[in-house]
């Protein structure tokens, strides 16, 4: 995995060229956290049952990757070489306590529904990844834009899943629904001439078809973009 | 290289700060936490008797949901030989508030069987009578299953059920959450059978072949469903004593 080490140069704190729009689309794309460097797949796996629980997830991640990134990359000159990790993982853990409070008190249902997958934002791979490998190295505000970066990828990847599992899964979207043998639903199979041979498929709700829907994606992110592919 | 003082009072200095901000953040968070709560736990009681409430209950505010709490609903505390607990005797078994709401079923589900205190909810219909809403709680396949069990006014008929869990697998034990159709085969069923005998709703693979007391598992989900079934028959028959108090 390449990563920008830039040497610092004088240049105004803040702005927004060339360099810095790379920093934010890399990770969404050639330098994606889950299909190019497969980190995070646990819990793309476990919250993708539903589309609202994956875009809960990719904001608190966007969220707690942008800021750790950000506070780390200030204090980089300051932290003690010999506790460094030490640091970063009490300011992952603090920006992960202020998700999960502010998550309680906004939206109690979707916090039950997440339970424990937002206290293991600590343990993302993508998080102290980006910590060490970026920020310690580079100016707060490009920090700040490789964490929005690398936590827009994740979270795009997980709502792309989410969305193939509930659809196929559950024939729902948010509260909308879409397909099932009910009458509450939009297109109902039980008197759809066109529907009539439809189920929900079950095997989507379960882990494992998250597995197969992250690889198809990999494969087709791969054939789209051919950069990606190992030529060894 | 930093010296070891640095890094005592570098570590020092930033744990003392994040400590000050969650613990300001979480007692200045911990009233609408409570609220949120209270609210998502009177919504999983209000589900069992979600056929009478005329909305969807998921459409109903959380405001709309503490009104018909407030209204329609009584609270009971009782013990297992069918006496109500008064509210000061709540308060002194550590429950502030000292409502049936109040009690934690995990927290009394440890103790033994003659100490513990069920929460019972009457609900009054708009046509006058009344549902009675029992609390029951077991285990499923990783973690606890609770659900709510809500009956007619003959205390043997099944009016509605709503179950949860902590963390059954989703698309398999989680679907007697998810599923609509596995709490809704509950309703009808009967707790006595014909002889006045208690029997309760068991839960059953393959075939149900006495249908007032049985309903059908979910494939794939068997231990979650046997828990359901255990649950429903040992969680039931602690409220016996007070049923018959009631048809008194």
């Amino acid at each position: 995995m390449a990563e920008t080490n830039v040497a610092e140069v004088k240049q105004p704190a803040i702005s927004f060229g060339k360099e810095e729009k790379k920093l934010l689309t890399d990770p969404i794309d050639s330098n994606n956290p889950i299909t190019v460097q497969v980190l995070g797949i646990c819990s793309a796996l476990a919250v993708t049952t539903l589309l609202s629980k994956a875009i809960v997830m990719g904001i608190a991640v966007t969220f707690v990757t942008a800021f750790s990134n950000l506070f780390t990359s200030m204090l980089r000159n300051a932290i003690p070489k010999q506790v460094r990790m030490i640091v970063q993982l009490v300011i992952i853990a603090f920006l992960v306590t202020v998700v999960e409070l502010t998550l309680k008190a906004v939206n109690y249902s979707i916090y039950k529904e997440l339970s424990v997958f937002i206290g293991l934002i600590i343990t993302n791979c993508i998080v102290m990844g980006r910590l060490e490998a970026f920020a310690m190295g580079n100016s707060p505000w490009k920090s700040f834009l490789d964490g929005i970066g690398n936590g827009l990828g994740y979270a795009i990847i997980l709502v792309l899943v989410a969305f193939i599992r509930e659809l196929f899964g559950k024939g729902t979207l948010l509260n909308f629904k879409i397909i099932g043998n009910t009458p509450e639903y939009v297109i109902n199979t039980t008197d759809s001439m066109l529907f009539g041979w439809y189920a929900n498929n079950n095997l989507m709700v379960l882990f494992p078809s998250a597995m197969f829907v992250i690889g198809i994606i990999i494969w087709a992110h791969r054939a789209w973009n051919t950069k990606l592919v190992d030529v060894s | 290289m930093h010296s070891n003082g640095y890094i005592f009072r570098f570590v020092l200095i930033m744990t003392t700060i994040v400590a000050v901000v969650l613990a300001l953040m979480s007692t200045g968070l911990k009233g609408i936490h409570d609220k949120n709560e209270a609210v998502y736990n009177k919504r999983a009681i209000l589900a069992s008797v979600s056929s009478q409430l005329g909305t969807d209950l998921a459409k109903l505010s959380d405001d709309d949901v503490q009104k018909i709490f407030n209204e329609q609903i009584e609270q009971k505390v009782i013990d297992v030989k069918g006496n109500e607990i008064s509210k000061e005797q709540v308060i002194a078994a550590g429950y502030k508030g000292g409502m049936a709401e109040h009690i934690d079923m995990s927290k009394e589900r440890k103790k033994p069987e003659t100490d513990r205190l069920f929460p019972m909810y009457v609900f009054k219909k708009a046509d006058g009578k009344k549902l009675y809403i029992v609390s029951v709680r077991g285990n499923g396949l990783w973690d606890e299953i609770w659900g709510n069990v809500a009956l007619d006014e003959d205390l043997n008929t099944i009016a509605g059920v709503s179950f949860d869990h902590k963390a059954e697998t989703p698309g398999l034990g989680a679907e007697i959450k998810d599923n609509a159709a596995f709490p809704a085969a509950f309703v009808g069923k009967k707790l006595y059978d014909e002889t006045g005998a208690y029997k309760s709703v068991d839960v059953v693979k393959g075939g149900v072949s006495m249908p007032n007391h049985q309903v059908d598992a979910i494939s794939g989900a068997t231990i979650t469903t046997v828990g359901v079934g255990e649950m429903m028959i040992r969680g039931i028959k602690y409220y016996e004593p007070s049923f018959s108090n009631i048809k008194k």
